[in-house]
């Protein structure tokens, strides 16, 4: 008994439900809240890379009439940050600045006009220190020190060695290294980032609306930051256009709003430009990755040894937890029993990196996946056959204990081996045909459904969501998840309308305002639908129990013999039941509006274990599978690739909304297409150079491929509905599958990203020089 | 330099989603900022710094421009589209429900630029190749869907669009 009828809200392609507003452009993103009476804010930043501050004078700035609120260093001696161990970050630079483009001060003016005068008229004394731009450099013997209490100017040092790596590469048939190297890369998510700060001086309340994943985040570093108890502040998150984990940080635009409102005593819409957005980044550092791999004959891995460098930035930020991913999820993708890993996380005087879609994970996936691609080919054998000599068997455990329980990988590799016509096309595509070479690559990658043990451990569960029913039998489910774009909001509403038998329209999603949502822990690592919606199916559960108990008094029946049919319940099918409004009518009597919980908490076996110092970095309840093949056109005569055309089969245990998951995963191997092809953060001096979407080479609809999505469902046991990511997963393998993809057509091998038409051109010149060299030695063959 | 209590201002007098419209404008406002600070129509969105995104395209005399890149005087007389005036009655229109449907839309902050851009071209060109639409969406940025769905939006807003929905 109390069996639902499928509803069909889980499985289908179904739009988003907040999708009406953002097409008729009734959606309100941070800058679109105008409130008149509103101050411009702006903010002064500096020109240094590297600089101790002997003076801020603000003092002509000051006498610029309309100027209402000026602040630097001096007015916050507090610090921020993402980790609670490292928080270095001033929201205004004190004492010393690390970077070009770190804030030192800020204006707020009746207009923009005027706090951009303001700006103009702030002078900056400083004595210039030596400045590192790459990690090399920082890392050098006589650096001075970017943080003093960084030896080194090494934010984190990682080492471990799991089994023996010596008698592993002892016992292959074939060991090769690799050097690569990926540049820096920025999220350049379309809203550039803004944040309006309304401080009511009488009840000294302050309200912060800002374009963030985590209100929660936002929420802490308020308090701390003003000094101000959290129970006054108020975090709301309008629409936000997109993240791509940048946002998962407080960043120093919402702290300076803040800081801002409570000074001119008003409300204050600080909205920085593009070129700042890119400053302000915490995008993917520049990686360096040095990589050995032992094989044997059948493509089987005997070890592993890695080292990674990242430029870090001059900030924390992420820092340690994104060097630790780097090293931990060289598991749980493939049987790995030996491997050793060294990690250095560099601080360096350019703008701080933070957590990037597949945070962590991507540059050295690149390098493994590439790797491979070179040894199968040493080995004569096929790259998907390397793949499967290696597979997991789940559910198990990994060597640095990462639970696996659900593993889809196997038919994620089958799907696309079979619909990109793999070996009936392989090795058969026209080379130099036209000029024109053409290749097929392929990759593999993994990725986490939520961290395990949220950065900001406090013991209360993972995730909480509300659901309020009230008379006019209308569910209003709350929630703190913030919608980026990805969908989460909808994928709230199936869920708790699966678990009702409701139809959508019954359902409606209040999210993003701490007055009135339970707190989230936020969007990030794909924590969302893993997380909140096992949440939200615990509420709904909860919320059907009340329902089956009312009808069952009402229709003097035992709860037991309660059939649930969504719009109707009743005892047994002889009987004609109760429409659900009159169950709903039955449910208030005793309380009035009724608000049920739902919780979710992680098991203790998925958190990591202890073999190493940070090896809880990497745990998750589920992790998401994908296998990807590139069809690539190399144009010999201009170096120009062309991805043709992308396969991928995700595997992400259920496919919850089978329109949004295609989109997340279509958006993922894109985004991986923009970083491997043509996206760099390039500086001189410190000075980004690439801060614009012209030099900082988004790929546009005329170079970006038809992708075709396959799903892969290996329903975890754990999952809601046996969901698990789909959002970030597929990004990291598109990079090798088009390194390997152009390797098929040409036999070079890119190993530095991005593979721009430059490097593409002057590696197929150094080949034909060497073809002639040889002809000539050949006495011209 | 002091910046100008009162700078230099024109009467602007505009159609502008379809209503007959006067304001009193400074010289060097641009039409992006006439839209959204000076009227409130905050739906058309900046993104960039000047001419890089597509995020601002709104429709002069129905076809494609970027506001940001265009001042508020140069559009005196003429008529002007936004993202607000594409529902008609309540209704979404074919541009608007292809990219509702078709998930052309994610985090939806380029989403009126590129349904701006897509109602010009089916405006002058009704069943548009996908090489027209790739053509046509050029200069658009989009950071969440690869573009794939928004094809799809495209092309599905076309055969709305012939099925008798307004573009």
């Amino acid at each position: 008994m109390n069996e639902i009828v499928p509803s069909h809200n889980i499985g289908d392609y179904v739009p988003m439900i907040d999708g009406p507003e953002k097409v008729s452009g009734r959606a309100k993103y941070t800058a679109d809240l105008i409130v008149p009476g509103m101050l411009a804010g702006r903010i002064f930043r500096s020109p240094y890379s590297h600089a101790e501050i002997l003076g801020v004078d603000i003092s002509e700035a000051a006498k610029l009439p309309g100027v209402k609120a000026i602040i630097t260093g001096a007015d916050c001696d507090k610090t921020f940050g993402v980790l609670p161990i490292a928080r270095s970050e001033h929201p205004l630079a004190r004492d010393r600045v690390r970077y070009r483009g770190e804030p030192v001060a800020a204006v707020a003016a009746i207009d923009d006009a005027t706090a951009k005068e303001a700006l103009r008229r702030i002078k900056l004394k400083v004595r210039e220190l030596p400045a590192y731009h790459t990690a090399q450099e920082a890392l050098a013997p006589d650096a001075i020190l970017i943080h003093d209490p960084k030896p080194q100017n090494l934010e984190r040092d990682v080492l471990f060695e799991l089994g023996d790596v010596v008698a592993a590469f002892a016992a292959a048939d074939l060991v090769r290294e690799g050097t690569y190297n990926c540049a820096e890369v920025c999220q350049n998510q379309m809203e550039m980032h803004a944040a309006v700060a309304d401080y009511d001086v009488v009840r000294d309340r302050i309200t912060v609306h800002a374009s963030t994943q985590v209100p929660y985040y936002v929420h802490l570093m308020l308090s701390q930051i003003l000094a101000m108890d959290m129970s006054r502040i108020r975090v709301v998150k309008p629409h936000v256009g997109g993240g791509f984990g940048c946002r998962t940080e407080t960043l120093n635009v919402e702290l300076i709003a803040a800081l801002l409102a409570r000074k001119a005593g008003g409300c204050v819409r600080l909205m920085v430009n593009r070129e700042e957005t890119f400053i302000t980044h915490r995008g993917r550092p520049e990686t360096d990755i040095k990589l050995k791999i032992g094989m044997k004959k059948d493509g089987s891995l005997t070890g592993v040894e890695c080292e990674c460098i990242q430029r870090g930035g001059a900030h924390s930020g992420y820092g340690v937890v994104t060097i630790l991913y780097a090293g931990s999820m060289l598991y749980a993708i493939y049987d790995l029993n030996n491997v050793k890993y060294v990690g250095k996380r560099v601080l360096t005087n350019t703008p701080p990196c933070g957590a990037f879609r597949g945070h962590g994970t991507v540059d050295i996936r690149f390098a493994f996946e590439s790797l491979l691609d070179e040894m199968a080919h040493a080995l004569g054998l096929d790259p998907f056959a390397v793949r499967r000599a290696n597979l997991l068997s789940a559910p198990t455990f990994t060597q640095n204990d990462l639970m696996v329980n659900s593993y889809g990988l196997p038919e994620c590799l089958d799907w696309v081996e079979r619909e990109s016509g793999w070996h009936a096309r392989r090795g058969k595509m026209p080379k130099g045909k036209g000029h024109v070479s053409k290749g097929l690559g392929m990759a593999c990658s993994h990725y986490i459904s939520g961290a395990s043990k949220p950065v900001n451990w406090t013991g209360e569960p993972h995730a909480t969501v509300k659901i309020k029913l009230d008379f006019d039998g209308s569910i209003v489910v709350l929630s703190g998840a913030a919608d980026i774009g990805q969908g989460s909001t909808t994928i709230l509403a199936q869920s708790v309308a699966e678990v009702l038998g409701l139809g959508l329209a019954r359902i409606r999603v209040v999210t993003g305002d701490s007055e009135v949502v339970p707190k989230d822990n936020g969007s990030y690592s794909s924590r969302v639908t893993f997380m909140v919606g096992n949440a939200a199916i615990d509420a709904a559960q909860n919320l059907k129990a009340v329902l089956i108990a009312a009808a069952a008094r009402k229709l003097e029946a035992k709860p037991g013999e309660i059939e649930c049919l969504g719009e109707l319940y009743r005892a047994g099918a002889q009987d004609k039941g109760l429409t659900f409004n009159e169950v709903v009518t039955e449910a208030l009597k005793d309380t009035g509006t009724i608000t049920v919980t739902g919780n979710y908490s992680t098991i203790p076996e998925s958190h990591g274990g202890k073999k190493y110092r940070g090896s809880a970095i990497g745990g998750t309840m589920g992790y998401s599978y994908s296998a990807q093949v590139v069809e690539v056109s190399v144009d010999e005569d201009t170096g120009v690739v062309t991805v043709d055309k992308v396969w991928v089969a995700h595997d992400c245990g259920k496919a919850l909304n089978r329109l949004t998951v295609e989109g997340q995963v279509q958006g993922s191997v894109w985004m991986g297409m923009g970083q491997a092809m043509s996206e760099e953060a390039a500086y001189h001096d410190g000075l980004m150079l690439t801060a614009n979407m012209l030099d900082y080479r988004v790929p546009t609809i005329q170079d970006s491929p038809p992708i075709e999505v396959g799903i892969v469902e290996s329903i975890d046991p754990h999952g809601p509905f046996g969901a698990k990511e789909a959002g970030e997963g597929s990004l990291a393998a598109f990079l090798p599958a088009l390194t390997n993809a152009i390797a098929d057509a040409t036999g070079l091998r890119f190993n530095d990203l991005p593979v721009t038409p430059d490097r593409v051109f002057a590696a197929l010149e150094k080949r034909g020089r060497a073809r002639s060299n040889d002809g000539k030695q050949n006495g011209g063959a | 330099m002091k910046p100008s209590k009162h700078p230099m201002a024109r009467i602007l007098q505009l159609t502008l989603n379809g209503r007959a419209r006067t304001d009193a404008v400074p010289d060097n406002v641009l039409l992006l900022d006439y839209l959204r600070e000076h009227v409130g129509l905050t739906g058309t969105k900046t993104g960039c710094d000047g001419g890089e995104c597509g995020a601002c395209t709104v429709l002069v005399d129905d076809s494609p421009r970027l506001s940001c890149l265009t001042l508020a005087a140069a559009v005196d007389g003429r008529r002007v589209d936004t993202i607000e005036s594409l529902v008609t009655d309540g209704h979404l229109s074919a541009v608007q429900r292809g990219f509702h449907e078709k998930l052309g839309s994610q985090c939806g902050y380029c989403t009126p630029g590129f349904i701006m851009a897509s109602a010009g071209l089916l405006r002058r060109n009704p069943r548009p190749t996908d090489a027209e639409i790739r053509d046509a969406l050029g200069s658009n940025i989009c950071r969440c869907t690869g573009y794939v769905k928004i094809i799809e939006a495209v092309q599905h807003a076309a055969a709305l669009h012939a099925a008798g929905v307004s573009p």
